[in-house]
């Protein structure tokens, strides 16, 4: 780990402002990714601002919706009352995710800029784009079982390891930042971003610009939902696929449709045409089907990734069912309901 | 074998099931561990490690890093202190055949993730912060590191690594036989590579205690090892350098040898004339020794109704290219079944990685699933039930060893207790006929073996004046449970407490005893514990007969019982003297006495010893989605006598969990093009974690055996061995799908 | 020095921090890049907390900060100025009835009885975090603790006796109090 000037901010003010004057600096909050790539010296900021005093840690209704701000830890999230009335789905992605100890530190903010679990990445011993770009991206045609299968680029085959951002993918927040040029706000699916030529730029947010909050909106219908995570092992483990999905109900027809993947991809991994191929069809195996032989038509696999097409095919099919039949995933009960 | 350990006829804590002795000091945090010991001034070693697999150094600057300040110095290769010259001197007590690896020796690079420099500072993070800055310029050349790639290049060791068994000459003619067979099976098995991963990573702490006298602490399984080693490298007397390791936080065999940190840690504090510790990082933990990979063929010929005609296991294993790594991978089923024309063969293929090592039940964890899983295709193809199948081709003597019989082999007891606490009668052997709703239930079995042995060792026991008792020797407890049986042995052998007895491990002041390994500490150190502590009550019963109007007066020794702490006529307690009267009669303060324990020379012409367990396992499967849950695993273990039901129980259980792990999870993945592990990290490196593990029902048979005089076989391994077959089984059972390559991830399955 | 709001401090400078350590509250100089768990084993000889993998993948680690469990490895000192730790050393003073006759948490006599470790390096971890989960009350069932232990792998494979141990303290109805204020979720 690098040696590292420390400012304790207290106001956002006073973190953009850290920021601005030292353009290798990083926010720190939870740490509980930073630290970890710190230690790899994948990370080398030359100052961390401890945010962790920013008034930024409270969960507020607002316009029927949830207010989450950037500090509340991914643990508060998923059991707090409210969310888990407006937003269950949000809670279980968050729940499937990481260890009780990580959830207790990790951040809202810090969970939507953790970076990649590639392993190349996290080697400073082998080349990556992300890391070192220009250097090359062996993880293709090398051991990439857990890499994308959809969005890749030559450049960079990574996917992003959140599952909270997958459910919030699904549940199309939006996130609350504030920068050196004001505040704006970034809708979801346009946070973080595909690795095209650039692949170590893992988001849109701009130099200098923090997360305040993350807005997710009202829904009317928090029955139909799922978060279906499959991996390694049974817990503690980043999904090989995952899926979100939350369904607006009219009988046995589809009002709406919202599905997200995850561990498919350098982002949450969303297709609208398919949503939409859901709309107004019956609740059936066959529409589940055709929506995710629809997605799949434009997963590109790589040497050792295959399965996951069939994988993740079967998962959106599974998933779907699944929040159709009101019967979401326990995260504690291993059996795929 | 003796019938109990305490006189009485009756053992009070032996065969009972007694917590660990070193339980308070483990829940408190106040068990200390090699990389925790604290010394004045002490300084802190960080490891860089080699990002290519082979090729050369050119260049090491090493200016960024000695510029920080607290950075003490960074030895590399270039300027590396002179240790021994001579391969010889590097070979510790268990090394295989070969040149073993010298850390920072010259220019050259063996394997990806090599030890290329050390970075000393005042103290971890400025360490750790300097070796960030160490640059490197490599020149690479291209690595082999796939055992398929090497398949053609195999060959067979020129010299045997002692103490394992190289496969006997083949018998019969098992070509012949297998063509003519009606019931043929021909198959290629695979386990990936594993890593140990003890949850301590490796550390090295090396007290300076001036006069060039050091003190170290050593993760190692077995003190004399590294002491050993540490003379021989650096020179030292042996009595200038005590080495020690109360504590070992897991070892499974990677601690068998001493590995590159304590040689990186002596070698700085010599040359530094100050203490100096290092610690491995995680991911430095995929630097060193590991189980290697395997290519194996299984050919088994049968009669129709499941009799073996032919039986070959053929194996091709990764090594190093400096050492000749081996291990018994292929004897296992010519000593598990009965079969008239055998060709069992065992080659290594050299490849740029470190030499791998004896992991947890080494080779046998390897063969046996091999050839239990193929007994399980013999089973399908001849519509035998597996258990039916085993016990047609049972045999009671070792034809890999002349046909000599077994000791002692109550298998069929595993077999019989473990299917009915299973419900195995229960079994619809069809493939994929057994459901609960979305999930296909599978049910399937395997046998289990592993050599029982003992090792030459010593043991002391110490009587003090105040009735309590020192036991102990050198070897090591890996939370093996070493410290509490010999608590229970000492404590029944002299009709002590338990609380009365301490028992001493890991220290070279004590009594010699090999590395801890290989399932032979309970034999062997229990018999030595016994042999001290019987030396000593002779010697404190001479002191009591001695006494003035002594009531054992004219008693002979085989006629007095020791119990609470008194010595008492046998069958006439009323006369009796108590430990501490006859020590102050005698007007002694300190009793002590060295005992040896060697294997039954007689009994080992005429027998040989094996564990056995029958394992069976309960998968469901989902269907759709491949994802594995092993609900049930029954684990009917024949292993002599049981010292301790508790800590003998949860050694089962250590070992049932790490061959889920081997079935389902574990396998370090190598980038063959960098010659490098990739998933070095717990996060991507899977071991089971707690939710992954469901009902465990351990079983011992009852089973009597006479190859030392406890009549224990040892349970560090036995858990484990057979059990990624009774998965495999299971699966197969599940999904109709047969999986020979572990483990079995969910695009094997789905795939 | 001492930390001001907004200002750097500069990368060679240790700062001053309160940190009440299993009761004790005491003044202590990190630099900023120094993790929780560095503190407690190479600075303060606290060194019942285990350094197992350091990247938040053991859990061997695990401390209650407030009562709540983190990993220690991934905590800078520096950041948790004037929190309550507890470790492994200290577990024994939040036994809510106050300890047993052995002076141990009701935690530490089941890990002892069920045989719940074997090497013990990763038990001070799995003792934090048995506190940690009973402290946040979510988990009850036999699989909402494997799930919630899941945080700590024990490669001895002692999982089903720390599921005993835990559940044994549980239906004890001895789940220890010590947790301040707010702590419980």
């Amino acid at each position: 780990m690098n040696r590292f000037e420390y400012v304790r901010a207290g106001t956002v003010a006073e973190a953009v402002q850290a920021y601005a004057a030292e353009p290798n600096a990083r926010f720190i909050a939870g740490g509980t990714n930073l630290l970890d790539l710190m230690k790899y010296n994948v990370e080398r900021p030359g100052r961390l601002i401890d945010i962790t005093r920013l008034p930024l840690a409270s969960i507020e209704e607002r316009e029927g919706g949830l207010r989450i701000g950037a500090l509340v830890t991914n643990a508060d999230v998923a059991y707090d009352a409210r969310v888990r009335a407006k937003a269950p789905l949000l809670a279980d992605a968050i729940l499937a995710g990481a260890s009780a100890q990580l959830r207790n530190a990790a951040s809202t903010g810090g969970n939507l800029l953790q970076r990649t679990r590639c392993y190349y990445f996290y080697d400073e011993g082998t080349p990556c784009n992300k890391r070192l770009p220009g250097s090359g991206c062996p993880a293709i045609g090398g051991v990439n079982r857990i890499h994308a299968i959809f969005g890749t680029s030559e450049h960079c085959i990574a996917t992003h390891p959140s599952d909270m951002c997958v459910a919030l993918a699904a549940l199309e927040a939006n996130v609350q930042v504030s920068g050196p040029e004001g505040d704006r706000s970034i809708a979801f699916a346009d946070f973080h971003r595909l690795p095209g030529d650039a692949p170590e730029i893992d988001t849109n947010l701009k130099p200098g610009e923090i997360v305040i909050s993350v807005d997710v909106p009202a829904r009317e219908d928090s029955q139909h939902y799922t978060y279906l995570k499959l991996r390694d092992r049974l817990s503690y483990a980043f999904a090989l696929v995952s899926v979100a999905a939350a369904l607006e109900l009219d009988g046995e027809m589809i009002r709406s449709a919202r599905l997200a993947l995850g561990g498919v991809a350098h982002k949450p991994w969303r297709n609208q045409e398919a949503e939409a191929l859901l709309q107004g069809k019956p609740a059936t195996r066959a529409s589940f089907q055709a929506a995710a032989d629809l997605i799949m038509r434009e997963a590109k696999p790589q040497s050792a990734n295959g399965f996951k097409v069939e994988l993740a095919r079967r998962a959106i099919v599974r998933g779907l069912e699944q929040a159709a039949a009101g019967t979401p995933q326990s995260l504690t009960d291993k059996r795929i309901r | 074998m003796v019938a109990t350990f305490s006189s009485t006829g009756k053992d009070t804590f032996v065969g009972s099931p007694r917590s660990r002795v070193d339980g308070p000091a483990k829940v408190t945090g106040l068990a200390k561990y090699a990389g925790e010991f604290a010394a004045p001034d002490l300084a802190h070693g960080y490891v860089v490690s080699s990002a290519i697999a082979k090729g050369r150094i050119k260049a090491i600057d090493t200016a960024a890093a000695e510029a920080v300040p607290g950075v003490v110095k960074v030895f590399t290769h270039e300027n590396r202190p002179r240790t021994a010259w001579l391969n010889y001197n590097y070979q510790d007590a268990v090394a295989p055949p070969g040149a073993p690896f010298r850390a920072l020796y010259d220019d050259k690079i063996h394997y990806s993730g090599q030890p290329v420099a050390l970075v000393v500072a005042e103290d971890f993070e400025t360490a750790r912060h300097a070796a960030s800055l160490v640059s490197l310029d490599y020149e690479a050349e291209e690595p082999l590191t796939d055992t398929e790639a090497a398949r053609d290049l195999a060959y067979r060791p020129s010299m045997n690594r002692n103490g394992i068994k190289p496969p006997p000459k083949p018998w019969g003619d098992p070509d012949q036989a297998y063509d003519q067979a009606p019931v043929k099976i021909r198959e290629d098995y695979r386990l990936a590579i594993e890593h140990h991963n003890p949850m301590e990573p490796h550390a090295s702490t090396v007290v300076y205690e001036g006069d060039g006298r050091y003190t170290v602490y050593d993760k190692i399984q077995g003190v004399s090892n590294s002491q050993g080693y540490l003379a021989s490298v650096f020179g030292l007397n042996k009595d200038d350098l005590r080495v020690m390791n109360p504590y070992l936080g897991g070892g499974f065999g990677s601690g068998l040898r001493p590995q590159y940190q304590l040689f990186l840690a002596m070698l700085a504090a010599r040359e530094l004339e100050r203490s100096v510790r290092v610690v491995l990082t995680r991911d430095q933990m995929w630097s060193f020794t590991y189980r290697p990979d395997a290519l194996q063929t299984i050919t088994l010929g049968a009669a129709q109704d499941g009799t073996l005609q032919a039986l070959r296991h053929d194996a091709i294993e990764g090594t190093s290219h400096f050492e000749d790594y081996q291990e018994v991978v292929v004897n296992w089923a010519a000593i598990l079944y009965k079969c008239d024309n055998v060709e069992l063969t065992y080659r290594l293929a050299k490849l740029d990685t470190f030499t791998p090592g004896d992991m947890r039940a080494p080779g046998a964890v390897t063969g046996v699933f091999a050839i239990e899983t193929a007994m399980d295709e013999l089973a399908y193809a001849t519509g035998q039930d597996p258990i039916r199948l085993r016990l047609k081709n049972y045999t009671e003597h070792d034809q890999t060893m002349q046909d000599k019989p077994f000791g002692s082999k109550a298998l069929k007891s595993c077999f019989a207790q473990g299917a009915e606490r299973f419900g195995w009668d229960k079994r619809d052997p069809e493939p994929r006929a057994m459901r609960d709703g979305r999930e296909l239930v599978g049910w399937g079995m395997a046998t289990g073996v592993w050599e029982s042995m003992m090792m030459q060792t010593s043991a002391h026991a110490i009587l003090t004046a105040d009735g309590k008792l020192e036991v102990g020797n050198s070897t090591g407890d890996l939370g093996t449970g070493t410290y509490t049986i010999l608590t229970q042995i000492a404590a029944d052998t002299l009709g002590l407490t338990m609380e009365d007895v301490t028992t001493k491990l890991g220290d070279t002041r004590l009594p010699e005893a090999p590395v801890a390994g290989g399932s032979w500490t309970a034999a062997s150190s229990g018999t030595a514990v016994m042999k001290a502590c019987r030396d000593v009550g002779e010697q404190v019963f001479r002191l009591a007969r001695q006494m003035e109007n002594s009531p054992l007066a004219n008693v002979d020794f085989d006629r007095v019982a020791f119990t609470d702490g008194r010595i008492e006529v046998a069958g006439d307690p009323g006369r009796s003297v108590t430990l501490v009267e006859a020590m102050r009669a005698g007007g002694v303060d300190r009793l002590e006495a060295t005992a040896q324990a060697a294997p039954d020379k007689d009994f080992n012409d005429a027998y040989e010893a094996y564990t056995h367990s029958a394992i069976f396992a309960e998968v469901k499967v989902d269907e759709e989605l491949g994802q594995v849950r092993l609900t049930r695993i029954v684990s009917a273990v024949a292993a002599g006598k049981i010292l301790n039901p508790k800590t003998a129980r949860s050694q089962i259980l250590g070992g049932v969990v790490m061959g889920i792990g081997s079935a389902l999870e574990e396998e370090s993945m190598l980038d063959h093009r960098l010659g490098r592990f990739m998933n070095h990290n717990l996060g991507e490196y899977h071991v089971p974690v707690n939710a992954d593990i469901y009902d465990i029902d351990v079983i011992f048979v009852e089973e009597e055996d006479k190859a030392n005089p406890l009549g224990v076989k040892g349970l560090g391994e036995i858990g484990i061995v057979g059990t990624a077959g009774a998965i495999a089984n299971a699966v197969f059972h599940a999904t109709g799908k047969r999986i020979r390559h572990l483990p079995i991830t969910v695009d094997k399955i789905i795939g | 020095m001492l930390i001001e709001s907004g200002s750097p401090v500069p990368a060679d400078t240790r700062v001053g921090i309160s940190l009440t350590i299993n009761g004790e509250t005491r003044a202590l100089q990190v630099a900023p890049w120094t993790s929780l768990l560095d503190l407690l084993r190479e600075q303060l000889d606290l060194t019942g907390t285990k350094k197992g993998c350091d990247h938040g993948q053991c859990g061997a680690c695990t401390v209650l900060i407030n009562g709540i469990r983190v990993n220690s490895c991934l905590t800078l000192a520096v950041m948790k100025d004037g929190a309550e730790i507890t470790t492994v050393e200290g577990l024994s003073a939040l036994a809510a009835g106050g300890a047993g006759a052995n002076g141990l948490h009701p935690i530490q006599d089941a890990f002892i009885a069920h045989d719940a470790f074997q090497c013990g390096y990763c038990t001070s971890g799995q003792l934090c975090s048995s506190v940690g989960l009973m402290n946040e009350g979510h988990a009850h069932s036999r699989d909402e603790i494997r799930e919630a232990m899941s945080g700590n792998l024990c490669r001895c494979g002692a999982y089903t006796n720390i599921v005993d141990a835990i559940e044994d303290v549980m239906q004890a109805g001895t789940t220890p109090a010590g947790a301040p204020q707010g702590a419980a979720r």
